[in-house]
């Protein structure tokens, strides 16, 4: 593209830069004063990160500004933040980007959210995103005694924990938990999935210690309200939810804990309501999950939700026809039968797309590698300013 | 146009106005709904939970009989719950990712001859009213504009995210589409925090409290905005926002009174259908005693269909 004429009428501006307007969250919990935005322009490449936005303003304006950072480069983890309403790396989110994703024009900057501010854009991880991970006990605890040397174990089940060891600690997922933002005592995303870290590692001599202690916690795997909000957050592609599935996958599958929040009997009670119908029958969710009609929990719920059920009954959105007699899928037989396949498998058949990549189309495989190629040239570049302005800077 | 319909369990059990709605609404925007009656719960999330495989095949078994109807003339599948698009999307990439895990899944729909083949179309009826059918064929047929009714959307988790399986991006902006079709339908859309938010439906048998807490911060959020009611794509968001809304009110210590419409009830009063026609009555929080319809929906017949 040829970029000789310029007929920008403004044009001052060396070529390549675009303003931008920051708004960051400004706190100082020790001034006293309530929080407040401030806007800050900013000139940059339109393919820098918001950090590196952020670092301007503070270099050229105000000095202030409370912003954690280390790597730029999204290892690290420190430079957690919410833009434009959404947790993600400041280092790892183009200028460019963020603007299209803003309402109105300007980039608004936040703290994470469910952690308590320090000073403007730096949170207390200590308080929240730390204290959650010791909770998980985040060590392995390897059977005694040790072997001499190195543990063998199956690739396959180290492959199988490399997901949820690739979280950098940057508390985006805690950020936006909506369990979390009701219940602080949840455990929360990041804890979860680095529990599974060690659940999922042969070497650990205490899965089922574990997998009681957090399936019992009335805040532990079964508090989780499978929102995705941790899957869409994290950078790093833990998935922290789908982690906390696994947990609860194998301590009810593997190590059968009944738990005392109904979580295993709750995914039985629809398991097995779809064997037995095809579909869900709601009527009969609420007695299964607080552990069969009989049971004395069951009874205390039931009464407990008498006067819904009843306000139910009374609009004729529930008939005593649907509460008692559930339809059944006219292929009932066939649905059976899929179950009876699936549960007598010797080992569980799973496919996780994090490991396994997608098959290859060669349509999107040669738009794929063009891409690479493209990016490649493009950080390529960038390391070249970088030095470059390293060397200045050093020269100065 | 012709659709496979997957109308989900909850819509035929504990919120039956909705098939009901949608069944009654869907002829007035010529959409010919096959239900796919031999289909089977998807899972809602627990079953890929307790087994991904039982879960990817039980779904394989919907879109294999889904894909018949497309082979007979159906254009597509149509869901009316967030959590089947979420739970349906999410064996469907699995399903599509690897040829091989997919003959494994096959298997076992093979004695009776159903086989699922990579690519189905499977889209809620908020997205088939965007994409398919379109904004302006819709506006055509609004017969009564919600002139004046403020109506907070309510999506559920499912459905928004993640957005990268779930296909929103900038070309189809489907974390946008209920505020679209609200405006579109002349209400006016009332900006609160709990759009995207959950319901708390799926720990409402497991950490009670937080569930009704999380259900009535969303609802208390919706009427200090102003909301006259929520509309939903979602009937488990509707068992938590509606039916428990008096175990909501009571654990938050606020009377909320906050109706909760489905989708295709919110379309059938904009197309001139009648309150109690489409299911309204049936509401635990009987949208009919809280809203005044007459002043809230302008009966100006043909208002917009005019234009
Ligand atoms: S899915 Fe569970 S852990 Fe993840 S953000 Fe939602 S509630 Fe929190
Ligand atoms: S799981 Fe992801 S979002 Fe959460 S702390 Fe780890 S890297 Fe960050
Ligand atoms: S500064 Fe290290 S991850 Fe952003």
């Amino acid at each position: 593209m040829s970029t000789i004429e310029n007929t920008d009428a403004t044009e001052a501006k060396p070529e390549g830069l675009q303003e931008f307007t920051l708004r960051l969250r400004r706190y100082d919990p020790e001034s006293g004063q309530a929080p407040y935005f401030e806007e800050f322009q900013i000139e940059l490449e339109p393919h820098r990160s918001v950090l590196d936005g952020i670092l301007q303003a503070k270099a050229k304006e105000d000095g202030s500004i409370g912003v954690r950072c280390s790597c730029r480069a999204a290892i690290c983890g420190s430079c957690g933040t919410r833009i434009n309403d959404k947790p993600g790396l400041a280092c790892h989110t183009h200028l460019d980007e963020a603007l299209k994703r803003s309402k109105d024009g300007k980039i608004t900057i936040e703290p994470l959210g469910n952690m308590p501010v320090i000073k403007d854009l730096i949170v207390d991880m200590d308080a929240v995103h730390w204290k959650k991970q010791a909770r998980v006990t985040p060590w392995l605890l390897p059977k005694e005694p040790l072997p001499e040397r190195e543990h063998i174990v199956p690739r396959e089940s180290m492959v199988d924990v490399t997901q949820s060891m690739a979280c950098i600690q940057c508390g985006a997922c805690v950020s936006d938990c909506l369990s979390m933002e009701i219940d602080p005592l949840f455990v929360g995303p990041a804890a979860l999935a680095k529990a599974y870290r060690f659940v999922g590692d042969p070497r650990d001599s205490r899965h089922a210690e574990r997998l009681s202690n957090l399936a019992e916690d009335p805040h532990g795997i079964y508090a989780c309200t499978h929102c995705f909000k941790c899957i869409e957050a994290c950078p790093k592609g833990v998935a922290p939810m789908s982690q906390i599935m696994r947990l609860r996958r194998i301590a009810s599958q593997d190590h059968h804990i009944n738990d005392r929040n109904n979580g295993e009997r709750h995914e039985m009670a629809i398991v097995n309501s779809v064997k037995k119908y095809g579909t869900l029958n709601e009527a009969k969710m609420v007695p299964d999950s607080y552990g069969g009609p009989l049971a004395p929990a069951a009874a205390k719920e039931l009464v407990a939700s008498l006067p819904v059920i009843t306000k139910a009954l009374l609009r004729r959105k529930v008939t005593p026809k649907t509460a008692l007699f559930h339809h059944k899928n006219p292929d009932q037989a066939q649905i059976k039968r899929i179950y009876q396949e699936v549960q007598g498998r010797e080992q569980r058949l799973e496919l996780n797309l994090y490991i396994t990549q997608p098959d290859e189309d060669p349509a999107e495989l040669a738009a794929h590698e063009a891409h690479v190629a493209e990016a490649a040239a493009h950080d390529a570049a960038e390391q070249a300013e970088r030095a470059a302005t390293n060397q200045t800077e050093a020269g100065a | 146009m012709k659709v496979a319909y997957w109308p989900g369990c909850v819509s035929r059990g504990f919120t039956p106005e909705l098939h009901g709605s949608m069944a009654k609404v869907a002829p007035l925007l010529d959409i010919e709904l096959v239900e796919l009656n031999r289909a089977n719960c998807c899972g809602a999330g627990v079953i890929a939970e307790h087994s991904q495989e039982l879960a990817d095949t039980l779904n394989a078994r919907t879109f294999a009989l889904a894909q018949k109807e497309i082979e007979q003339g159906a254009d597509l599948m149509m869901n009316i719950c967030s959590t089947c698009q979420g739970a349906q999307g999410e064996c469907q990439e699995r399903l599509d990712a690897s040829a091989e895990y997919r003959a494994e899944v096959n298997k076992h729909l093979t004695p009776e001859g159903l086989e699922y083949a990579k690519g189905l179309v499977n889209k809620n009826f908020l997205w088939v009213l965007v994409e398919e059918l379109g904004l302006d064929e819709l506006a055509k047929r609004v017969k009564r504009p919600l002139t004046d009714l403020k109506v907070g959307p309510f999506y559920g988790c499912y459905i928004v995210r993640p957005t990268d399986r779930l296909g929103i991006d900038d070309e189809n902006p489907r974390d946008t589409y209920l505020e679209q079709v609200i405006e579109t339908l002349g209400g006016t859309v009332v900006d609160y925090s709990g759009a995207q938010k959950c319901c708390g439906f799926p720990i409402s048998l497991m950490q009670k409290e937080t569930s009704m807490r999380m259900a009535g911060q969303n609802l208390g959020e919706a009427k200090d905005q102003g909301a006259d009611c929520l509309v939903t794509p979602c009937p488990l968001c509707h068992l938590n926002l509606d039916m428990q809304q008096p175990v909501v009110s009571k654990t938050i210590g606020r009377d909320l009174q906050m109706p909760v419409l489905h989708l295709p009830q919110m379309v059938g009063l904009a197309l001139g259908m009648d309150p109690k026609e489409l299911g309204l009555g049936k509401h635990v929080v009987k949208p009919t005693s809280v809203i005044d319809w007459t002043t809230s929906v302008v009966g100006s017949v043909g208002a917009l269909s005019a234009a």
